[in-house]
């Protein structure tokens, strides 16, 4: 059973869900990595069978085809998160060099001795490691957003940590607690503070309809291979006035309008921070990805999700009550679907590994955020996530693998 | 389940459920020696006491799966009393077993290389030990395993220093 909201026959559309293997592939890790559609399969495919090329001044027609291809997935990306430009959109190889990008160039430039960065407890490696390596160097301060008990941020003092900070980094969904986080709220305390805010998408925007301009971010990142596109793509999004002060972020080809042997004239936005050739054919899968989010309608994705996630607290509470504990707010309409789980003291590997003989795919380990983990007094989790292709079958299979752990782990 | 019981194996599960020589020895005598699984976060906490080049003393702590656990608890009952030569070569052996050597893989286990790995191991009794052979058909479990193994030999190397 799926949904009302989502058609049907969404699972159809994933070849490595039906039909790949001997068994079907029961897959709740989609906060790590989603599964790709044959659409999108199918358009990084026929770009290498039709029209591949280097992009960018190629007088030959194929080179044009591709500059365009890359070109008009750039302004369709543009589109699906509201961005007002198409050339604010900037390709990254994933979130985690997107967050590089900003606290190496923009934090590079505007960030000294004195300064403050406000970052959370709740985030991902990737929106921690960079500002530390960037504190290091430049002497500015880090400071923290707490994560109080229900799993939301503690923003009880969050005047006292944004004064005199300029920049705020916040994850708009925790891939641990599948909290959601109040980014516009954050976004307009950090603007009266005088703070920029950027914001870690990578868990947002394959779930809920995403519009950077009402959730009033400054610098927003996020990553293909976790909305149905490939890997190796992800994108930063900036206010352009933002990018076009900021020094660029790699060197190379591409990424300058002139070298001389006394220096180089930096390209115009978005190519100054793409430099090198760029990973065209994700480009166009990822733009493929966007149109087959678009087709599904990302309110009736959001819908799915609550649904299924609610479905899924309760199942779990029905079969197990205070055996399972799902970390994190306990209202669907206030959460993603990622239910990081611990389950009758069983260690999450030796739980994950049981899942996996009966074909149910969940992530165990720390999730990449460690400062998190640590507050919470876990060393690791078992971790479902949902997504579109997920149904309550998914669900049930879930717990009845549950339940197959307990026993073989009992006693 | 044929497949996991390759992997859990009733003894592991013994190790497991009933680990042996756990807790924390006084330092000194004692040494002690941590080692981090950084991708599960598991760690494991292993306590040396020497008397003589013979290990008198050892004990485990820490957290971690049924797999890192076990493995903790059999290896302190297997290297007790023994020399740290002999310690060493049971080393090898488990690790051996392990198959990571030679694998390419496992760059923390590189604190054994400097010894004279051209010695055979292979008349190395492994006793109880023979049953995490199983870890090796589960290759992303084989770091919990060999997580003590390796904290062994620091804390080996610590005391004998």
């Amino acid at each position: 059973m799926t949904s009302r909201c989502l058609r049907s026959g969404v699972k159809d559309d994933f070849p490595l869900l039906v039909g790949a293997h001997d068994k079907p592939i029961v897959y709740l890790d989609s906060a790590a990595s989603s599964q790709k559609p044959q659409c999108v399969l199918d358009a990084m495919n026929c770009y290498y069978e039709t029209i591949n090329a280097n992009v960018h001044r190629g007088a030959y027609e194929i080179a044009a085809q591709a500059t365009e291809a890359m070109e008009a997935a750039r302004a369709k990306i543009a589109r699906f998160v509201n961005a007002p430009r198409g050339d604010e959109i900037v390709f990254t190889k994933n979130v985690t060099e997107a967050m590089n990008l900003v606290a190496r160039s923009w934090g590079g430039a505007n960030l000294g001795p004195g300064d403050a960065v406000v970052i959370t407890e709740m985030e991902h490696h990737a929106n921690i490691v960079p500002w530390q390596i960037m504190a290091a160097e430049k002497g500015f301060e880090l400071r923290w957003i707490g994560v109080g008990a229900d799993g939301q941020l503690d923003l009880g003092n969050l005047d006292r940590l944004l004064d005199g900070a300029k920049l705020l980094g916040v994850t708009a969904m925790s891939n641990v607690l599948g909290t959601l986080n109040p980014i516009r709220h954050l976004a307009d305390a950090a603007h009266a503070a005088g703070a920029l805010v950027l914001v870690d998408a990578a868990q947002y925007v394959p779930h809920l309809p995403t519009d950077v301009q009402a959730l009033g971010a400054d610098f927003l990142g996020f990553t293909g291979h976790k909305m149905c596109g490939p890997t190796g793509i992800g994108v930063l999004w900036a206010r352009a006035e933002l990018l076009e002060a900021m020094p660029p972020f790699l060197g190379g080809g591409e990424m300058i309008l002139d070298v001389r042997k006394d220096g180089f004239t930096a390209n115009r936005i978005p190519h100054k921070f793409e430099a090198g050739t760029p990973p065209i054919a994700e480009i166009v899968g990822l733009g493929a990805a966007v149109d087959y989010l678009e087709g599904l309608g990302m309110e009736s994705v959001r819908e799915h999700e609550v649904t299924l996630t609610a479905y899924a607290l309760r199942t779990l509470e029905d079969r197990y009550g205070s055996d399972v504990d799902v970390h994190g707010p306990a209202e669907p309409a206030c959460r993603g679907g990622v239910l990081s789980m611990s389950f009758r003291g069983i260690h999450p590997h030796d739980l994950s590994q049981v899942l996996d003989h009966h074909g149910v795919c969940v992530r165990a380990g720390h999730h990449c955020a460690k400062p998190l983990m640590r507050h919470l007094g876990l060393p690791a989790t078992a971790r479902a996530s949902l997504y579109i292709y997920n149904d309550t079958s998914d669900v049930d299979a879930l717990a009845d693998a549950l339940g197959a752990a307990g026993d073989f782990f009992s006693f | 389940m044929s497949g996991l019981e390759d992997l859990y194996r009733e003894i592991i599960l013994d190790h497991y459920r009933n680990p042996r020589n756990r807790g924390e020895l006084e330092v000194p005598p004692a040494v002690r020696a941590e080692g981090f699984n950084p991708l599960c976060g598991d760690d494991v906490i292993v306590f040396v006491e020497l008397a003589d080049g013979v290990v008198s003393r050892i004990s485990t702590s820490g957290q971690g799966c049924s797999i890192s656990q076990s493995s903790a608890s059999m290896m302190s009952t297997a290297t007790a009393g023994r020399t740290i030569a002999e310690a060493l070569r049971l080393v090898r052996a488990f690790k051996t077993m392990m198959s990571i050597h030679g694998s390419g893989i496992g760059s923390a286990d590189s604190d054994l290389e400097d010894d004279d790995y051209s010695e055979s191991v292979e008349d190395v009794k492994l006793g109880d030990l023979e049953a995490l052979r199983g870890v090796v058909k589960f290759p992303v479990r084989i770091k919990c395993a060999t997580l003590c193994w390796n904290t062994l030999v620091e804390a080996l190397n610590e005391a004998a220093a």
